[in-house]
């Protein structure tokens, strides 16, 4: 086994076990084209790290949290749903992430990498930072687990019941902003909502709690991850899309479950 | 025989006073005071639009009224059954753990709450797999898990057939005495409401009338509101007195508050 190959799945199952969980909640509250939204806005955030000359990755952060907290508080405008409002943002923040990434002279940007991903490419030291992140997202998600299946199953019940939804909403969208953040690095932006939505799909029809879905999908995610890698080393396919692809194929298998 | 004389105002537990509430600067409500009281039914009837619910939701503070206050007795644990409940059918979840979300109530505290509202057989079963009158009694079980010195239902008997209606009218009538609970619902079951509510506010974008539902079936604003008809099959609801009705309401036993110009 390669080092690489070693850091890459180490990297991929950080994403996977904290994008699980999330994502769960991502099903739960039908926020998949919110998620989407906010990777696609990703790019944008690489190109502004460069016009900066800070991290990518900072200026990731930067702006999927920005586009979480604007597009958090949307509820839709001029008549239009946000379900439309979000396809509008994703495709609009994409395209001008482009347009910039291509204008910023005398760098060269990998931008496939940053669209699909760049999993066998990841240093000892991003792996560290994934880990950590990962920490901190799962640690704030144990905290906020009940507040928020309480909001996500009523949401003016649970204000009754003294949960302060604005809060914990805004914690949550904070919470999907790092996880895309993080997941790019794996995947890329235009496949990190699979990440979030795939596994626990899957997950669904094994379980019977939410606790399980949530443990399921991060498993699944994990397995995917280790699957996708294996496939891309010995057939010598793209990594981030083989991930997606092998936790795809988990997917389909979970529909015959009876 | 005016519930308001009954009661001290110390007993108040939740409190609307003159509460307008807009949205988009379009009035749905204006003025409407409301006052509920431990140990009391209080009833908000009206017509789809009359601002029922913005009233309730009001109340709850689950919204900002434009203006007017909503006062709630200090530390005052309310207990509260939504209209309707939608569980996406991607969250595994079953009523046991439902009822756990609220509170954190042990599992013998769940199931005595399920057998007090009769859904102790169901503890285990998906939510999305009960019945509408099953999950309006989950809903209330979970409510009284919170030990609520106030209930407030948003029209509790919603997607339930008849037998089952009275069925929990009733009990909610017989907790509330067990419990000495406030109750404070949204109903659009006239005759049933007529039967067990001690207190009736009649909404129509402002309160039309208020009082004794007997007395209340004979406001002339509420015969206009629900025709004749209505009016006077519900006051044979309301009581069973010597006397008795034409169809135009015109004996009133005793007036009802009017509070509006």
């Amino acid at each position: 086994m390669d080092d690489f190959l070693t850091r890459a799945a180490l990297a991929g199952i950080a994403v996977a076990i904290v994008a699980g969980p999330l994502g769960a909640f991502v099903v739960w509250r039908r926020m998949a084209y919110f998620g989407g939204a906010l990777s696609h806005t990703a790019l944008l955030g690489v190109a502004l790290g460069f016009l900066c000359g800070v991290q990518p990755g900072l200026g990731v952060a930067f702006v999927v949290v920005a586009a979480a907290l604007i597009l958090g508080r949307l509820n839709g405008v001029k008549g239009l749903s946000l379900d439309t409002l979000l396809g509008i943002v994703a495709h609009a923040a994409l395209a001008v992430g482009l347009i910039v990434v291509a204008t910023l002279d005398g760098l060269r940007i990998d931008l496939m990498g940053y669209l699909f991903g760049d999993i066998l490419a990841v240093g000892a030291d991003d792996v560290m930072w994934l880990w950590l992140g990962a920490a901190c997202v799962l640690t704030a998600l144990v905290k906020l687990w009940n507040p928020l299946l309480s909001i996500t199953v009523h949401a003016d019940l649970a204000s009754v019941e003294g949960v302060p939804v604005r809060r914990v909403e805004l914690a949550f969208m904070l919470l999907l902003a790092v996880v895309v953040a993080l997941a790019m690095k794996v995947v890329g932006i235009l496949l990190v909502t699979s990440m979030l939505v795939i596994p626990a799909a899957a997950a669904r029809s094994f379980a019977r709690t939410p606790e399980a879905m949530a443990l399921f999908a991060a498993v699944i995610g994990a397995w995917s991850v280790g699957m996708g890698l294996w496939v891309s080393y010995v057939y010598d396919t793209p990594a981030g899309p083989s991930i997606v692809a092998a936790a795809s194929a988990f997917f389909v298998v979970s529909l015959f479950k009876k | 025989m005016s519930t308001q004389r009954k009661h001290k105002s110390e007993d108040t537990l939740l409190e609307a006073h003159d509460v307008v509430v807009g949205f988009q600067g379009h009035v749905v409500l204006s003025g409407a005071s409301v006052k509920v009281r431990a140990g009391e039914i209080v009833t908000l009837i009206g017509p789809n639009g009359a601002g029922k619910t913005s009233l309730v939701r009001a109340m709850l503070g689950l919204i900002k009224p434009s203006s007017g206050t909503v006062t709630r007795r200090n530390g005052l644990s309310i207990g509260y059954m939504p209209q309707r409940l939608h569980i996406d059918p991607a969250l595994p979840m079953t009523v046991r753990r439902f009822l756990q979300l609220g509170t954190k109530p042990g599992l013998g505290k769940t199931q005595k709450a399920l057998e007090e509202v009769g859904a102790d057989h169901i503890a285990q079963t998906p939510l999305q797999s009960i019945s509408g009158g099953e999950m309006q009694r989950v809903m209330l079980a979970r409510a009284l898990l919170r030990e609520p010195e106030l209930l407030v239902l948003d029209e509790p008997v919603q997607g339930v057939d008849i037998t089952g209606q009275a069925e929990l009218y009733r009990l909610i009538n017989t907790l509330r005495k067990q419990r000495n609970m406030g109750v404070l619902m949204v109903s659009h079951d006239l005759h049933v409401v007529m039967a067990q509510t001690d207190h009736v506010v009649c909404l129509n974008r402002h309160v039309c009338c208020a009082g004794h539902p007997e007395a209340v079936s004979q406001h002339p604003e509420f015969v206009a509101l629900f025709g004749a008809e209505v009016a006077s099959t519900l006051a044979v609801y309301a009581h069973q007195h010597d006397h008795h009705h034409d169809l135009d309401g015109h004996v009133v036993a005793e007036p009802c508050e009017h509070d509006h110009g």
